[in-house]
């Protein structure tokens, strides 16, 4: 399987990166990064841009920083976490920091692909991409992640339910904008599990849940899932049913109630699973996430 | 279609070649520099046959395009031997017999190396879960993850220094469905 021709561009800098996507505007041209959404794309005829722009090489997008911009080293004084997009899912499984401040993306990295896949595929690449049955999409969801893009016009910030098109409307990154960043506020409870589909490795069905746990009582809670429909999707009934509750009590009512947002219709159906099988699944895959959320908790 | 020159260093080898902006490093590798040790198998980053170390990483390289690795560092299965003596990881699958057609072998012991390098005394489990990108069609699992532990011992044992060469090769398998 050999990926169509196009022509190749090594970027330099960011701003040589935005350079050459306005210079080939009209050619389609597309972000390489880790290359392990795009090639795949290239290599089966999904994509066929003429002109691929390698950022790949842009070391100021690289790196998980605590409180800081990772491309400028200034503080952005939120107490966040930067992830420069070309962080590789390696990366994420060796930083103790995101283990502890966000461990529902250390939980999902660490059932992502395989071995040689993570030390290549890039967290910005994942969520640019975002296939349908990605994990991260749904762990920036529940993470209540920021993506930080450049274009054109400058710079912005784009929330990751729209930057996901969670909500089914078109991804809101513009054309020409590369990703530079995900920021995610400090949350020390997460968890991920899924169903993951023994060929593709991507999640059939995958959760994520973060709880705010306030003595014992689950403050505030953000479960997503992937896989279910063609973008990552809040679990809204999950959630609701979880906070104000105690959280040794909460999780079972909550989870089974995971299908109830979603019409088996409009789920992903497929030769590997129906849209109402994956529906179905989605309860279990919640209990599983939302348990594991509260042992790192613990 | 636009053409590079490239600078790689493979097994410590400095090259220069022209590719082809498409071409996938392991085209490169087999094709224009005759390291035939990555082998093309689903070329869909899903076998793990072509794995090859880049910049001291196990990767996939039919999915990284030859001309993103400019100016990297590769190491092939035919950069593992020191001379005549194999690698230990290469002697504990040749013992533990963790090879039948021997097509995915290169890529298992490139995976094993990372592996290894990062965590010496893997549980089984954790061996198990490494090779999950390595496919062996010959399904001869048991004895790579064998392999491997036989391998992660000989290496504390030599700190990395080379296994004695008079490697005991196992003639007495049991008949399938014996264990």
């Amino acid at each position: 399987m050999f990926p169509p021709h196009f022509d190749y561009h090594r970027a330099s800098s960011i701003d040589d990166a935005l350079d050459v996507l306005e210079r080939h505007r009209d050619d389609d041209p597309r972000i390489l990064a880790g290359g392990h959404s795009l090639l795949p794309d290239l290599k089966n005829g999904r994509a066929s841009p003429d002109v691929l722009v390698d950022i790949g090489e842009i070391d100021g997008l690289r790196g998980i920083e605590s409180g800081v911009d990772v491309e400028s080293d200034t503080d952005h004084g939120t107490g966040q976490t930067a992830i420069g997009a070309l962080t590789t899912y390696a990366d994420v499984l060796e930083s103790d920091h995101l283990e502890r401040h966000a461990p529902v993306l250390t939980d999902a990295t660490r059932v992502l692909a395989d071995l040689q896949i993570r030390n290549r595929g890039t967290v910005g690449g994942n969520l640019t991409a975002a296939e349908p049955g990605a994990d991260l999409p749904a762990a920036a969801l529940a993470a209540d992640a920021t993506i930080h893009v450049r274009g054109p016009d400058g710079e912005r910030t784009i929330d990751a339910g729209e930057f996901l098109g969670a909500d089914g409307s078109e991804s809101a990154l513009g054309e020409r904008e590369l990703v530079t960043e995900i920021r995610v506020p400090p949350s020390p409870t997460g968890g991920y599990a899924k169903k993951t589909h023994p060929a593709s490795g991507y999640a059939m069905v995958g959760v994520a849940a973060v709880l705010e746990i306030d003595t014992e009582t689950i403050a505030d809670a953000r479960v997503a899932a992937t896989g279910v429909l063609e973008h990552a999707v809040r679990l809204t009934a999950v959630e609701d049913a979880l906070v104000g509750e105690r959280v040794d009590e909460a999780i079972e009512t909550a989870a089974e109630r995971a299908g109830e947002t979603i019409d088996p219709a409009d789920a992903r159906s497929d030769d590997h699973a129906s849209g109402e099988f994956r529906v179905h699944l989605l309860s279990t895959y919640a209990a599983q996430a939302l348990e594991r959320a509260m042992e790192v908790d613990a | 279609m636009t053409t590079h020159d490239i600078e790689l260093t493979v097994n410590e080898t400095e090259v220069e070649l022209t590719v082809d902006s498409r071409t996938l490093l392991v085209h490169a590798l087999r094709e224009d520099l005759d390291y035939t040790g990555p082998k093309v198998g689903c070329e869909s980053s899903k076998c793990g046959a072509c794995t090859v170390e880049l910049d001291g990483d196990a990767v996939k390289s039919c999915t990284v395009l030859a001309v993103q690795a400019d100016g990297a560092s590769v190491r092939t299965v035919e950069g593992f031997a020191d001379g005549d003596d194999l690698h230990p990881i290469q002697q504990q699958f040749s013992a533990e017999h963790g090879l039948q057609c021997g097509y995915c072998t290169p890529g298992m012991v490139t995976t094993t190396k990372h592996l290894l390098e990062s965590n010496p005394d893997p549980t089984r489990e954790e061996i198990r879960t490494a090779l999950k990108g390595n496919i062996c069609r010959c399904t001869g699992y048991q004895n790579v993850v064998n392999a491997v532990e036989s391998a992660a011992a000989a290496l504390a044992a030599g700190e990395g220094e080379s296994a004695p060469d008079d490697v005991e090769l196992q003639t007495d398998y049991p008949t399938p469905g014996e264990d």
